[in-house]
Parts: structure tokens; C-alpha cells; sequence
């Protein structure tokens, strides 16, 4: 498992998707480190978001892990926090909650796949 | 000789008889040629056979190829480049070489400049050096299109976010961008000022110019639950009513699905990467796995079939045989 996580880190490195950004503004960006296996996972398979809807606190890590064999990539409706690279297979991209409120996301290569982020106190 | 089909757009102030004859179909490209106006597609195979079915001079003929996707290298494919030379291998057999190709999107699998290096390096082996591209949207993943724009659409002097028209031997074409800016919840998009574009575009022609359209993602809803469509393509074919003959060419499907209404004809192409699912088959529109000694023939050899009708056009469908 760990050298699958590794792995996942080396080829998220290579590829320059370091994949971390803050859901609202900047102002409430925190320094977080290295993205990874945080609780809040969403996969992302068979072109879907799952789940499609995620609660989190604020401060919180939502990683999203691409198990198709298609490119997906992460966009906030409202461009409230910075949008993935694509993400390749296996890939990652980490966000850290921001302020309390309904975040809506898609992926802009498939815009039929959308996803919902409810960030709590 | 197979398999054909002749029609006749039965409508009034047109005089014209359409014929449209489409054979075994060559998932690695298929030659379309304009006869009189009107469109007529085979397979490379088919032609290659029959090299005196082949268009005279004054014919116009051209070639579309699609869904490249260099940079793959899953499962359903493990060699991509391999496919898409043979793809260029079986142009390059041809009797006669098309005037140009068409490549209707995703050259790429990433958009990485190392793919589209591959394919450019691959392409020198054509014989055929016209080439006119749409994007696909692998092609465009990280940059808006910056990349492609640059690399593909500079000689066509591609009008906002890459679309444009040109004119051969009295058909008019033209390539359209419906792979960028897409909305949440959303499908293909043209937008308003691609449609302004084309409204005008085609204002000063004769209704019997011969059209032939091409962008990327179908301008028919195909499948909208898997994104197969293009939301507001309905207002850009309202333009193109009064035209007698339009062909509606695109990719992103990788499969050969066609469809008749009215003057327009649409047709999606095959990839030369790997085959997708047919619409619904499938939990999503993933590239599709076949068996290894299976994957040539999915790519290449899919047949589209047609029977005429008493009076107007019977199209049948047929998706991968």
C-alpha cells in the first residue's frame, strides 16, 4: 500500500501536479504540505465523482483519485479555488477546505460529471 | 461492390439527386469524395481493391482521420503510434492520394508536446501533406488550446478560438471548436460568437454550395447522457437549412454512427487508437478492451450500410460489425 501511495506521489511529481489548493480565498490559504491519503476521498471512475457529494470541515483535505483510463480534471463552477491539471490515471489533486458553504465542481473535459463539496464549521 | 445506397433529397426548389454510396468502412480512414456535389465515402480497403472506382480529375477527394490519442497506452491499446501508422501506411497505398486529410480531434491523449512531436514526426511518412484539424478535447487540456492553436491552426488563420472555412473545388468547408469553455452539467459547445462567425460566414453563398462541416464532438445528440452532442448545435445546422447538400463530419465516439435529416448527412468517424463503446453499453464511454488479435478489426474494419428507400432516403445504422 505504501509503495502504491509512493508511487502515486512520484508520478503526481513528475507530471508537476503537486495538486494543492484551497477551496475559497486566498486569504484563508494554509501551508499543508504533501497531498496524499487524506479521509476525504473522492474517486473518480467510470466518469463519475464518487461520492458526488462530500461534507468536510473547514481546514479539512479532499483528495480526488482518477481510476478511469480517461483524462478528468477538477473545476470549480464559480472558480472558487484553483482547477487541477488533468489528472491521468492514478493521479491525484488535493484541496484544503476553506470557508463554510456549498462547493460546486466539474470536470471540464466531461462537464456531464459534476460534484458537490459542503464545507462545515 | 457490397453494400450501397443511393438517395435522392427530396425537396422543393433543389434539384438535386444525391447519391450516396458508403462500403466497408476502414476504421483507419475513410476517403470521402465530392462527385458533382455530392458526397460519396469508401474505405481505404475498398479502394485500394478497386483503384478504377477512383475519382477523376476534376474530382475532389479528401480524407478523415481521428482520434489519434498518441500518448495512450492502456489496456485497449498498448501502441497507438503503430495504429496510426498503419493508418498512414493504407493512405499511402491508395492509387491516387487524397488532396488533403481532415483529422476531426484528439490528437493527444494529454495535450503533451511530446505527443504532438510524435505525431507531427509520424505524419512526415504521408503522402498527403494538406492537413486541416479541429481539436479534440485532449488536445486542449491545460492551455485553452494555446498549444494546438499554434502548432495547427496558423496557416487557416483560425478565427477566435480556432475555427475557420475554406473553399476546394466549390465546396465550402468548415471547422468548428465545440471542446472548449464547456459548462457544468453540459455537453459540446460551439458559443455565441462561433455561431455569429458562421452565420456570416455562409451568408453570401448559392443554397447549392456544397457543405461540409467538421468539428470534433458530434453536432447531433448521439448520447447526451455520455456527453455526445453539442448543446447549441441545433442553431448552427438553422444556418445551414437552405444549403442542398450538407455533410456533418466528426470524431470523438470512436465508432461509425450516421445519420440523414433532411439535406444533412452526419457521420462520426472511427479512431485510430482504440474503439468506445456503442451508446449505453457500457457503465461510461471508456476505451473499450477487445481482445488483442480482435483490436485491428474493430479499428478497421466496420462497415456502415445503407438501403434506399421507396422514395426518400433509408438510412441504417450500423455501428461496429
Amino acid at each position: 500500500m505504501n509503495t502504491f501511495i509512493s508511487k502515486i506521489k512520484i508520478a503526481a511529481l513528475l507530471c508537476g501536479i503537486s495538486g494543492f489548493s484551497v477551496l475559497a480565498l486566498a486569504g484563508e490559504m494554509k501551508d499543508t504540505g504533501t497531498s496524499g491519503a487524506g479521509q476525504n476521498k473522492i474517486e473518480i471512475k467510470d466518469f463519475a465523482f464518487n461520492p458526488q457529494t462530500i461534507t468536510v470541515k473547514s481546514g479539512e483535505k479532499i483528495t480526488w483519485i482518477n481510476r478511469d483510463e480517461e483524462p478528468h480534471t477538477v473545476v470549480s463552477v464559480a472558480k472558487q479555488f484553483k482547477k487541477s491539471t488533468a489528472l491521468d490515471t492514478d493521479q491525484e489533486f488535493t484541496v484544503v477546505a476553506g470557508s463554510p458553504g456549498t462547493y460546486s465542481y466539474f470536470c471540464s473535459v466531461h462537464p456531464k460529471m459534476t460534484g458537490t463539496i459542503i464545507v462545515k464549521q | 461492390m457490397s453494400d450501397y445506397i443511393s438517395h435522392d433529397h427530396e425537396h422543393d426548389g433543389i434539384d438535386r439527386r444525391g447519391f450516396l454510396k458508403c462500403m466497408a468502412w476502414a476504421g483507419t480512414g475513410v476517403l470521402w469524395t465530392i462527385s458533382g456535389g455530392v458526397l460519396v465515402s469508401r474505405t481505404l480497403a475498398e479502394v485500394a481493391k478497386t483503384g478504377s472506382s477512383l475519382p477523376t480529375a476534376t474530382d475532389l477527394s479528401f480524407l478523415q482521420i481521428s482520434d489519434s490519442h498518441i500518448g495512450f497506452n492502456k489496456a485497449a491499446n498498448k501502441d497507438v503510434t503503430e495504429t496510426f501508422k498503419i493508418a498512414l501506411d493504407r493512405i499511402n497505398a491508395m492509387p491516387a492520394p487524397p488532396s488533403f486529410l481532415i483529422h476531426t480531434g484528439d490528437i493527444t491523449q494529454l495535450s503533451k508536446p511530446e505527443e504532438f512531436d510524435t505525431f507531427d514526426q509520424i505524419l512526415k511518412s504521408c503522402r498527403t501533406k494538406d492537413v486541416f484539424y479541429v481539436p479534440g478535447e485532449h488536445d486542449v487540456l491545460n492551455d485553452g488550446g494555446k498549444v494546438y492553436r499554434e502548432r495547427y491552426l496558423k496557416n487557416v488563420q483560425g478565427k477566435g478560438s480556432g475555427w475557420y472555412s475554406f473553399n476546394k473545388n466549390g465546396v465550402h468547408f468548415i471547422g468548428l471548436v465545440n471542446v472548449l469553455d464547456l459548462q457544468a452539467g453540459g455537453l459540446g459547445q460551439l458559443g455565441d460568437e462561433q455561431l455569429e462567425w458562421l452565420e456570416d460566414d455562409v451568408k453570401g453563398l448559392g443554397a447549392d454550395t456544397p457543405i461540409v462541416v467538421f468539428a470534433h464532438i458530434p453536432l447531433w445528440t448521439v448520447y447526451p447522457q455520455w456527453g455526445w452532442g453539442t448543446s447549441d448545435s441545433e442553431r448552427a445546422l438553422g444556418y445551414l437549412k437552405r444549403f442542398g447538400s450538407v455533410t456533418v463530419l466528426n470524431g470523438h465516439i470512436h465508432q461509425v454512427l450516421q445519420k440523414v435529416e433532411g439535406n444533412v448527412t452526419f457521420h462520426t468517424a472511427m479512431s485510430t487508437a482504440f474503439p468506445q463503446p456503442a451508446p449505453g453499453t457500457a457503465p461510461s464511454p471508456g476505451p473499450l478492451t477487445v481482445p488483442a488479435e480482435k483490436l485491428r478489426s474493430m479499428l478497421g474494419l466496420t462497415s456502415v450500410q445503407y438501403k434506399q428507400g421507396k422514395t426518400a432516403l433509408a438510412v441504417v445504422d450500423s455501428t461496429l460489425s
